[in-house]
């Protein structure tokens, strides 16, 4: 077997075997899951408790029949009751709580009251708070007998969503969602970094922990050292592909289980209401007013437009570039990591030399946060251009569109700034794994790129 | 025949030359001791003959004809500095790193079992390094190092850190591999292991060849003319009828028996001196002696030391003038 070969197996086994790695990849998916999974299940939660709710009105009967039950909200309108008792009994007779209405609430914002023994959820204050608002509105608007109100009313009903389509220079039209694209954006860049990073330390520890434990004067009097130094960055490059995948693949599978789970016979129920609350924004009462209907449809439309805008997105060349940018850029820092390592004795000694490859990184991360607002401002081009910003910066521009001649030559240059960096990094690897006890300086380091070697 | 032949090496490193034109001819089937104090560039040297650092200039042959790149297989090196992943099972990493040599992991499976049966350490197999001392870590580091059969062996301080047990098992493995044919390099500081060992030796300080040949005829060189006699007898007796053609160096004496050592000088010879021996006493022993190793080793660094300094001075007042 080629030797490169055998050394990336061994970096790749030894590390794919480590407990750490394993309880890394198991539990990475958990949390992520639960990201998903969790919000999910607190909104279907939330609504599947029925709360009782009484109304009590001070000084008419205004509202009798205004507020309508839903299927997890119900309410009593209770009449002749002494209000003090009620407070203080109101959940022996099952109640959630008390609604006190007087006439002046057309008028004086806070004059409706809701006690109640816990924190009332958002949903709850929102429904009372729009179905007294729209009833009240409509009543203003009776006082000024205006004729046919109802249709007027429907008429004069608007509801605006933009739609944003982005359209290339053949005419080919295709519906985005600004949100969906910042999150994609968002998502990539910070991956890349934090995996750059995670990864390129890991290269850097192994460099370390050969050089230390003097395994190394063994093994480069078989391999070169720039085999060794490759076979380590290769090895930790799959070992990341395949935590990676094994992620996403776990994740999926989590979710995909509990939603399954969950979801059990009735689909229907549990999954239209997600939406609608995700995505509207706020907890609509079925038929309060005249527009309900509108809005429903509003809100629906909304919700599939999202997840056409996330059907839309072209995931191949998302997912393609996410696979290069990942490996490029990963090796590119890999190798600088490598280099570093080879330089000092141990991990403590590395600070001086860290801030050139943090530096970009973090400048990296500026720009892509800049990305998000303007993915085509002169410096998102150019960080998504140099290879050392590239990776992160390209990966948050390029769910806004990004023309191909870009991607080429960001792709290009990467790839080829790589080629040169390892060439750099294997002169600094070579001298350095074989000086001990000297702290070097960045002159030294400029030395070792000119001595003779094989 | 010569298997290996370092020509005007010379390798310099910002400020200092590491080597400075230095000859090494290694005859096939020997073992080729590598002597010189810390910082003398021995390591350097060894590094070059390995192809791990390129000399600047000077070449290096390998079986007569120029080295390459692919006869560092038939190289086995045991670094001074040596060391195993500790995370590793012992049995992977033997296996990983004769992989790395270029036996095919059959092969290299094979031969591994018998080192470790010869050795004794089958029952390690499984075991993590970490879990083991220092000299069976050596064990293995050693086993590694021969199981490819190379030609040239090079072992740089290759006793350190073993106990005298193992030592003399290893010396004795050294001897054998020498005996079925492969060439030993073999660097360290312990004269003692030189004189058992080493048909030939070179000692090199500061970057330069200070003495270079078979071991015996060094140190033929390096006699001086002195002799020890045991006699019983009184030493004052032999005072006495010592005259111009010798002197005595220094005497003990232990009851009736004198150990004496004496210089012969110039015009003396060894059979002048056992004639006026044999009035003083009746003679026990009368032996040449010969110079150890570590003598020798003190002795040529320490002048050519002294003569650098000289040299410096030199400069100095030169400059001066």
């Amino acid at each position: 077997m080629n030797k490169t070969t055998l050394i990336i197996k061994r970096e790749y086994l030894t590390r794919v075997r480590k407990k750490s790695f394993i309880i890394l990849t198991l539990l990475t998916p958990l949390f992520m899951a639960a990201f998903v999974v969790i919000p999910a299940l607190i909104m279907t939660s939330g609504t599947k408790e029925v709360r009782r709710i009484a109304v009590v009105e001070q000084g008419g009967e205004l509202f009798r029949g205004v507020l309508h039950s839903t299927e997890y909200l119900k309410f009593d309108y209770l009449e002749n009751v002494p209000l003090d008792s009620l407070k203080r009994n109101f959940d022996r007779m099952g109640y959630y709580g008390v609604l006190v209405l007087t006439p002046q609430v057309s008028y004086v914002p806070s004059a409706a009251i809701l006690f109640s023994r816990k924190q009332p959820p958002l949903e709850v204050v929102n429904y009372i708070e729009t179905s007294l608002e729209k009833e009240i509105e409509k009543r203003k608007l009776l006082s000024y007998h205006i004729r046919d109100l109802d249709k007027i009313l429907k008429q004069v009903e608007t509801n605006i969503r933009l739609q944003t389509i982005q359209v290339s220079e053949t005419g080919e039209e295709k519906q985005t969602s600004t949100t969906v694209a910042m999150a994609i954006a968002y998502v990539g860049g910070l991956l890349i970094y934090m995996l750059t990073f995670m990864f390129g330390a890991m290269v850097m520890r192994g460099v370390i922990e050969e050089k230390t434990n003097r395994i190394v004067e063994v093994l480069v009097s078989s391999v070169k050292p720039v085999q060794l130094m490759m076979g380590k960055i290769i090895g930790i490059a799959l070992v990341g592909l395949t935590q990676f995948f094994l992620w996403i693949v776990l994740t999926l599978v989590i979710v995909a289980g509990v939603t399954q789970m969950l979801g059990g016979g009735d689909q229907g129920q549990q999954t239209t209401p997600a939406p609608r609350s995700l995505f509207s924004g706020q907890v609509t009462p079925p038929d309060a007013a005249g527009g309900s209907d509108a809005l429903d449809l509003g809100d629906l439309m909304a919700g599939n437009a999202v997840f056409e805008a996330i059907a839309s997105v072209n995931w191949p060349l998302i997912l393609g570039a996410f696979f290069l940018y990942f490996l490029g850029g990963y090796l590119l820092y890999a190798s600088l990591f490598a280099a570093i390592g080879a330089a000092v004795d141990n991990e403590t000694d590395t600070q001086q030399f860290m801030m050139p490859v943090t530096i970009p990184l973090l400048i990296a991360l500026f720009i892509a946060m800049g990305a998000f607002q303007n993915p085509d401002s002169g410096i998102a081009f150019w960080g998504s251009i140099i290879p050392f910003t590239a990776p992160v910066v390209m990966m948050a521009r390029l769910p806004y569109g990004v023309p191909a001649w870009q991607l080429f030559l960001s792709v290009g240059l990467l790839y080829l700034t790589f080629l040169g960096m390892v060439w750099v990094a294997a002169r600094i690897y070579r001298t350095g794994i074989l000086m001990y006890g000297k702290k070097v300086s960045w002159k030294e380091l400029w030395r070792w790129l000119r001595y003779r070697n094989y | 025949m010569d298997l290996l032949q370092a020509r005007e090496i010379v390798k310099r490193y910002a400020g200092h030359t590491a080597l400075d034109r230095v000859t090494v001819t290694v005859p096939e089937n020997s073992i080729y001791g590598l002597l010189g104090p810390n910082g003398a560039g021995k390591t350097t040297l060894i590094r070059i003959i390995n192809r791990i650092t390129a000399p600047d200039e000077g070449e290096l042959l390998f079986g007569g004809r120029p080295m390459q790149g692919d006869d560092i297989h038939s190289i086995g090196y045991l670094p001074e500095e040596r060391g195993l992943y500790k995370k590793m099972k012992v049995g992977e990493q033997a296996l990983y790193l004769a992989q790395l040599k270029g036996l095919s992991r059959h092969e290299a499976l094979r031969r591994l079992k018998r080192w470790f049966e010869k050795f004794g350490i089958t029952s390690w197999w499984n075991k993590k390094v970490e879990e083991l001392s220092k000299g069976m870590q050596q064990k293995v580091q050693f086993i590694v190092t021969v199981i490819h059969r190379p030609r040239l062996l090079i072992f740089d301080e290759p006793f350190t850190g073993f106990d005298p047990i193992n030592t003399r098992m290893l010396k004795k493995e050294i001897l054998a591999l020498r005996d079925e044919g492969a060439t030993i390099i073999f660097s360290t500081h312990d004269m003692g292991s030189v004189e058992e060992l080493c048909d030939h030796i070179t000692l090199i300080d500061r970057g330069h060849t200070l003495l270079e040949g078979p071991i015996d005829q060094i140190r033929a060189r390096y006699a001086s003319n002195e002799y020890e006699v045991r006699f019983e007898g009184q030493v004052n007796l032999l005072t006495a009828t010592l005259n111009s053609r010798f002197s005595i160096i220094k005497h003990t004496q232990e009851g009736n028996t004198s150990l004496v050592r004496i210089r012969i000088h110039d015009r003396g010879t060894s059979n002048d001196a056992l004639r006026m021996l044999l009035d003083a006493g009746k003679i026990l022993s009368f032996n040449k002696i010969t110079p150890g190793m570590n003598e020798i080793f003190i002795r040529v660094v320490e002048e050519a030391t002294g003569k650098d300094a000289e040299k410096e001075n030199t400069t100095i007042t030169s400059d001066r003038s």
